[in-house]
């Protein structure tokens, strides 16, 4: 069952109006690996994740999770299916009006029939795992800083142990330092809780970094999936520029200088 | 951490022989509670292993539940093993055991008297800090004012014109309504209370100086903060919380002058406009009614209202209307300039915002009363 893919997508189309995003795309995410969804602005990456968890119905064209449509499904069945993944998006998305702890309690408290201390255990150690202070757990979303917004959006995204986790531009807005930390958070904890991670990103250094696979969107379709020595022989003028341009190259000398370290 | 389908529904369960406990099933957050048995983990003392090799499933919850027995074991003196995990597993069990919460986690000591004392001292200083904050606001949009008049060119017209429209004109059908029912409802209750003196014809006086007086304005005012007032704290705040109040003031330009002025201004134009049309929307709903009930025709009415009541009850009101307005956009205006950066303060705020002028407003009645009482007109 492992070679099954884990989320299968067939023939998407989504339009919005006369505009068309996706026509006719196809994608494998196979279980256990991190796949980078990248593409220009506009071409439809959010609105692949969102397409896929549910949010947006498509025109055309078939999802399936873990071998069930996301389409045809019951309400029941549907609701069983999204806890078995979490969603991240940018900036985390907090409930304002919720504590931190309490923003990763609530997946819990909706979903399941625990005792309040148990609860709260196991929130703390979901907030600890991602790497945010003791003190930022009583704190309110406005008091926290973008890096740590995100951090506690990843955690209230792993609170239920979902086998999929969908983060969306993860590293966006956060310098430098702080975007390899959460790269190196993803990876550890893809590793230590056995996630698949679909990564909507733009950051080339994520890429190389965590990303077992990567799926470019061009022309209203993936154009290419694979590994980043597959993509860098990839002969389309987007593509080629993203991967070869200045900043590519530079993110490609870093990488390979810390592996041969 | 394979799962298979339906896996969610399996139970987990526990067997013993001699000192080693065996988990078979799904140790996972769903089935966690069910280990426990008034609050008490289902294992005893005296194990001094437990064996997961038989776990088809285990979560972050599950590996907590081992580390926590595993260290209240230790507490006790009698150490605990975990055989038979997978490399995954074990690697779970040693992620969750570096996040266990500290151990010297003490609750927080209730609150002392000294404390609300404290809190409430800090809520009466916030209260003086905003009057004096709402009085500067007001100076600065006068000052603003001032400014315009001598350079009238200052003036955002197209700005003035579209609020007028918003404020004024969209509100004229809720406004007329309502000031018509209340014309209604007080024909209605007066005529039954003067009918019992003989005095039905009273009931114009009585409509015409509640109406003219106070009802016609103090209620249009209601309506127009509730309407106008929100939307101000509302518009202002959202441009605050995308900054872009902050990208007026570095490319130069005033916001107090674009944005609070117009609407303040608009206000004070519109708010008479909208009282004077409450009071003949009021007088004929009264009449209307005096005409049902009391039999009081409209020529009667009409007689009465000119012979009788004085022009200065319309004046009073009147009167009110600029300020009613000014207080009404100052306040607006201001909450909205207040918005932090989230979504919560501008719901708060917006609701402030309301609940400050219809009260600003009444207290602002009743001084006018007070002071034409005591001026006597």
């Amino acid at each position: 069952m492992t070679d099954d893919p884990i989320i299968r997508v067939r023939g998407l189309v989504t339009r919005f109006g006369t505009h068309t995003v996706h026509d006719g795309l196809d994608l494998d995410v196979k279980r256990g690996e991190i796949i980078g969804v990248v593409g220009g602005s506009g071409t439809g990456k959010s609105v692949l994740l969102r397409a896929i968890v549910g949010l947006l119905e498509p025109q055309e064209g078939q999802i399936e999770v873990f071998g069930e449509s996301v389409r045809a499904t019951t309400d029941a069945q549907f609701r069983a299916l999204r806890r078995r993944w979490g969603v991240m998006f940018q900036d985390g998305a907090l409930f304002s009006s919720l504590t931190v702890r309490q923003n990763v309690e609530a997946p819990m408290r909706e979903q399941l029939q625990l005792d309040d201390t148990l609860r709260e255990t196991l929130a703390g150690i979901k907030v600890r795992m991602v790497g945010l202070p003791e003190n930022a757990m009583a704190k309110y979303p406005s008091e926290l800083s973008g890096g740590m917004r995100k951090r506690a959006g990843f955690a209230r995204a792993i609170a239920m142990d979902p086998e999929i986790v969908f983060l969306d531009e993860p590293t966006a807005g956060l310098d430098p330092i702080g975007a390899a930390a959460f790269d190196t958070l993803i990876k550890q904890l893809q590793a230590s809780l056995g996630l698949t991670v679909f990564l909507v990103t733009h950051d080339l250094d994520s890429l190389h970094a965590i990303c077992d696979r990567i799926a470019v969107l061009a022309d209203q379709k993936v154009f290419a999936v694979g590994t980043m020595e597959e993509m860098l022989q990839v002969d389309h003028p987007w593509i080629h520029e993203y991967f070869h341009g200045p900043r590519a190259r530079a993110a490609l000398s870093t990488a390979t200088q810390e592996g041969t370290q | 951490m394979n799962r298979e389908k339906g896996a969610l529904d399996k139970a987990v369960s526990v067997s013993i022989t001699q000192d080693k406990l065996t988990l078979r099933g799904n140790l996972l957050i769903d089935t966690l509670m069910s280990l426990y048995h008034d609050g008490q983990p289902a294992i005893s003392d005296d194990i001094s292993s437990i064996d997961i090799s038989c776990l088809s499933q285990m979560d972050t919850a599950g590996a907590w539940f081992l580390v926590e027995q595993r260290a209240q074991a230790a507490q006790r003196g009698k150490p605990l093993e975990i055989t038979g995990a997978t490399p995954a597993q074990a690697q779970l069990i040693k992620t969750v055991e570096r996040n266990m919460p500290p151990a010297d986690q003490s609750p927080l000591p209730p609150p002392s008297i000294a404390d609300r004392f404290e809190a409430f001292g800090r809520k009466v200083i916030r209260g003086f800090r905003m009057t004096v904050e709402l009085i500067a606001f007001l100076g600065q949009v006068i000052a603003t004012l001032g400014g315009i008049i001598r350079h009238p060119s200052r003036l955002r017209l197209t700005s003035v014109v579209h609020h007028c429209q918003e404020i004024g004109v969209s509100a004229v059908p809720i406004v007329a309504l309502m000031a018509f029912l209340i014309g209604v409802v007080l024909a209605f209750q007066g005529s039954a209370q003067l009918r019992q003196f003989g005095a039905e014809v009273f009931v114009v006086d009585l409509i015409a100086i509640s109406i003219l007086r106070e009802l016609g304005i103090l209620l249009t005012s209601i309506i127009v903060a509730g309407r106008s007032g929100s939307a101000f704290t509302a518009a202002i705040g959202s441009m605050k919380m995308r900054e872009e109040i902050d990208a007026m003031r570095t490319l130069g330009l005033d916001p107090v002058t674009i944005l609070v002025v117009p609407r303040v201004l608009a206000l004070m134009l519109m708010l008479p406009a909208l009282g004077l049309i409450a009071d003949i929307s009021g007088l004929i709903g009264g009449a209307l009614m005096s005409w049902i009930e009391l039999g009081v025709s409209p020529a009667v009415f009409q007689t009465r209202l000119v012979s009788n009541t004085d022009v200065w009850h319309f004046s009073v009101g009147m009167i009110k209307a600029p300020f009613f307005a000014l207080i009404i956009g100052i306040i607006g205006c201001y909450q909205g300039m207040k918005v932090g950066g989230n979504a919560e303060s501008l719901g708060r705020l917006t609701s402030a915002s309301v609940v400050l002028s219809i009260f600003m407003v009444i207290v602002v009645d009743a001084m006018f009363s007070i002071f034409f009482a005591v001026v006597g007109v």
